[in-house]
């Protein structure tokens, strides 16, 4: 399970860091997706995966296998605030689009070039 | 009186909320936002004054004991830059009352300002990393917002390239967060420093150090990674740029120096080496970069990078006066940078233009704003008596100290070259025979509530000839700094064994 999992992890960083690299604005933000996907992933499965012993309470004695809450607990933080900051980078690039008639990101480089 | 640790950060809270509440009356707005920020910068200046007089602070806010549930600790680092964050915070807010348009403040502008200082003062009062997380995930949200505020062209393009590229550093931060949770089996930054001190320093947790090197790196805007900056700073307002002149990337510092300090000492490692190279390397480009151009906000913005050079260094020699030697570099580059960004924002109002070529005269016109400029210039190229002589004669007397001769040659030449470009925009802008074809126009326009944009700027340049003339306490208080950053034992006690 970890090895498919981690194979599953490299596959999503290097899909997003591919993406990040393409010239259009909307794979930009699929390629951020993908990224945070991957460090949720990873953050999970880094974090020790354990089967079938979910509670830590076996009835009224402490389970003697169960798993680790924390690591969920900080990916569904993880997966509220990535929800968040890419339903603003989504409207971002649309703003950008409106205002700059391109979504190629080689076209935007008036501010490095100076007005 | 551990509830001190809370106020910088519930005061903000409640002001943005209560902001959001008057979004229909602008003047209530404004009310509340003004009365937020002297309350915020008072209760952290008293932080700091409680946490100098009896020690390090420590608040569990769910009461749950130390490595199990939030904590919030305030020790003099995360007091210093706490209360010198408020302190400029304040200054912008005034700044942006008449220096940020109508179209603007109605947009939100002081909600988002006031969540932005809230994620700044939790990541300096945290003390857990995956909080730390949080808090900047808090400060990146409201600063994309505000980079973006008004939607011109070069602002959204600008944005772009600063979303993108902190989002790439947040999820290589949560990557980081992960190996060590899973290595050492705790996130609580004091007994993250207790169980890595038993662990195998070559290990993974060592892996982990590295990519939070990158992280906090990308934040900070150290050498190769620096290049989001200058594409994005000069863009938004005036006052926008100069809260993320001011605080941002010092929050980067600030994340590095902790984790370089209490979970990595920094002794002889390699990983010392490599942040001298990048502290020399970030200073040398910086400058150069700020050599080349040519609009007042743009050099600006390249400086930044080449003074976040000299807090590195500072770091990077880990001795106690080098580390004073940065406190004291980031209190000074805190305050003089937020000015100048200010007095940019001033002479972009009084021209309509911040294009060295089109600028001009501005000395015959404006001789106040000429010194309102020169002493926060002339501060960060480190004359004396300003703040920035005695930042940067600590940090050399430091690296002359531990015979690192290289990185204090490049120091002072690098501020030899600071000293150019200050004088090449005091020269064009100021100076020289104002171009003719365009004269000013919007000068009736502009003029219009210019003393709430000069009374901050101005009570920033007191505040730098103040540390100049009476560097003493602030060093005194500098070395107290590092001498906590250097004993984790004390951070360490005070967050496990008071508990």
């Amino acid at each position: 399970m970890e090895l498919l999992l981690a194979i599953t992890v490299g596959a999503l960083y290097a899909a997003g860091f591919y993406m990040i690299l393409r010239r259009s604005l909307v794979k930009l933000i699929i390629g951020l997706a993908l990224l945070s996907h991957a460090a949720n992933l990873f953050l999970f499965t880094v974090g020790g995966l354990t089967r079938a012993g979910v509670p830590l309470l076996d009835g009224v004695e402490p389970a003697t296998t169960f798993a680790d809450p924390l690591p969920q607990a900080l990916i569904l933080t993880a997966i509220v605030i990535g929800f968040g900051v890419q339903a603003f980078a989504i409207v971002l690039l649309r703003w950008v689009y409106q205002t700059t008639g391109t979504d190629d990101v080689n076209q935007l480089q008036t501010t490095d070039i100076g007005s | 009186m551990k509830l001190l640790v809370l106020a910088p950060i519930l005061a903000p809270l409640i002001t943005a909320a209560l902001c959001l509440l008057a979004w229909q009356r602008m003047w209530l707005q404004r009310a509340i936002s003004l009365l937020g920020g002297v309350v915020f910068t008072c209760s952290s200046v008293a932080l700091l004054g409680y946490v100098y007089s009896y020690g390090i602070v420590v608040m569990q806010p769910g009461n749950w004991p130390a490595p199990f549930g939030i904590t919030l600790v305030a020790d003099l680092f995360s007091a210093v830059m706490a209360a010198v964050g408020s302190i400029v915070g304040l200054a912008v807010l005034i700044f942006s009352l008449t220096g940020v348009d109508q179209q603007r403040q109605q947009g939100g502008f002081h909600p988002l300002l006031h969540t932005l200082l809230l994620g700044v003062s939790g990541s300096f009062l945290t003390g857990d990393l995956f909080n730390l997380y949080v808090w900047f995930e808090v400060m990146l949200i409201s600063s994309f917002v505000l980079v973006s505020l008004g939607g011109e062209k070069a602002q959204l393009e600008g944005a772009i390239k600063y979303v993108t590229l902190n989002l790439l550093s947040s999820a290589l931060f949560l990557a980081a967060v992960g190996v060590l949770y899973s290595t050492v089996g705790t996130l609580n930054l004091a007994d993250l420093a207790v169980r890595l001190g038993d662990a195998d320093p070559s290990g993974a947790p060592s892996v982990a150090g590295r990519i939070l090197l990158i992280a906090f790196g990308i934040k900070a805007a150290v050498f190769p990674l620096f290049f989001w900056l200058p594409a994005s700073y000069h863009t938004p307002p005036a006052a926008i740029s100069a809260v993320l002149a001011g605080l941002l990337t010092k929050v980067g510092v600030y994340a590095m120096t902790r984790v370089f300090s209490l979970l990595f000492p920094l002794e002889g490692d390699s990983t010392q080496t490599l942040l001298l190279w990048t502290a020399g390397l970030t200073m040398a480009t910086g400058v150069l970069g700020a050599a080349a151009q040519n609009d007042i906000r743009r050099v600006l913005s390249f400086h930044i990078i080449s003074q976040i050079g000299y807090m590195i260094m500072g770091l990077a020699m880990y001795t106690p006066l080098a580390l004073a030697g940065m406190v004291f570099y980031l209190v000074h580059h805190i305050v003089v940078k937020t000015n100048l960004f200010l007095v940019a924002g001033i002479v972009q109002r009084l021209r309509g233009t911040c294009d060295l070529d089109r600028l001009g005269g501005l000395y015959r016109d404006k001789a106040w704003l000429a010194f309102l400029f020169l002493i926060p210039a002339f501060s960060l190229a480190g004359l004396p008596p300003l703040s920035g002589f005695w930042a940067k004669f600590i940090l050399a007397r430091a690296g002359l100290e531990a015979e690192r001769y290289l990185i204090v040659a490049v120091a002072l030449a690098v501020s030899l070259l600071t000293l150019f470009s200050m004088t090449k925009v005091w020269a064009e802008a100021f100076w020289k025979v104002p171009p003719a074809q365009d004269t000013p126009a919007t000068e009736i326009e502009g003029s219009e509530g210019l003393r709430w944009m000069v009374v901050p700027s101005a009570a920033l340049a007191s505040l730098t000839v103040a540390i100049g003339f009476a560097a003493e306490p602030l060093f005194e208080l500098a070395s107290a700094t590092a001498n906590q950053l250097l004993d984790p034992k004390q951070y360490i006690d005070a967050v496990l064994g008071g508990a």
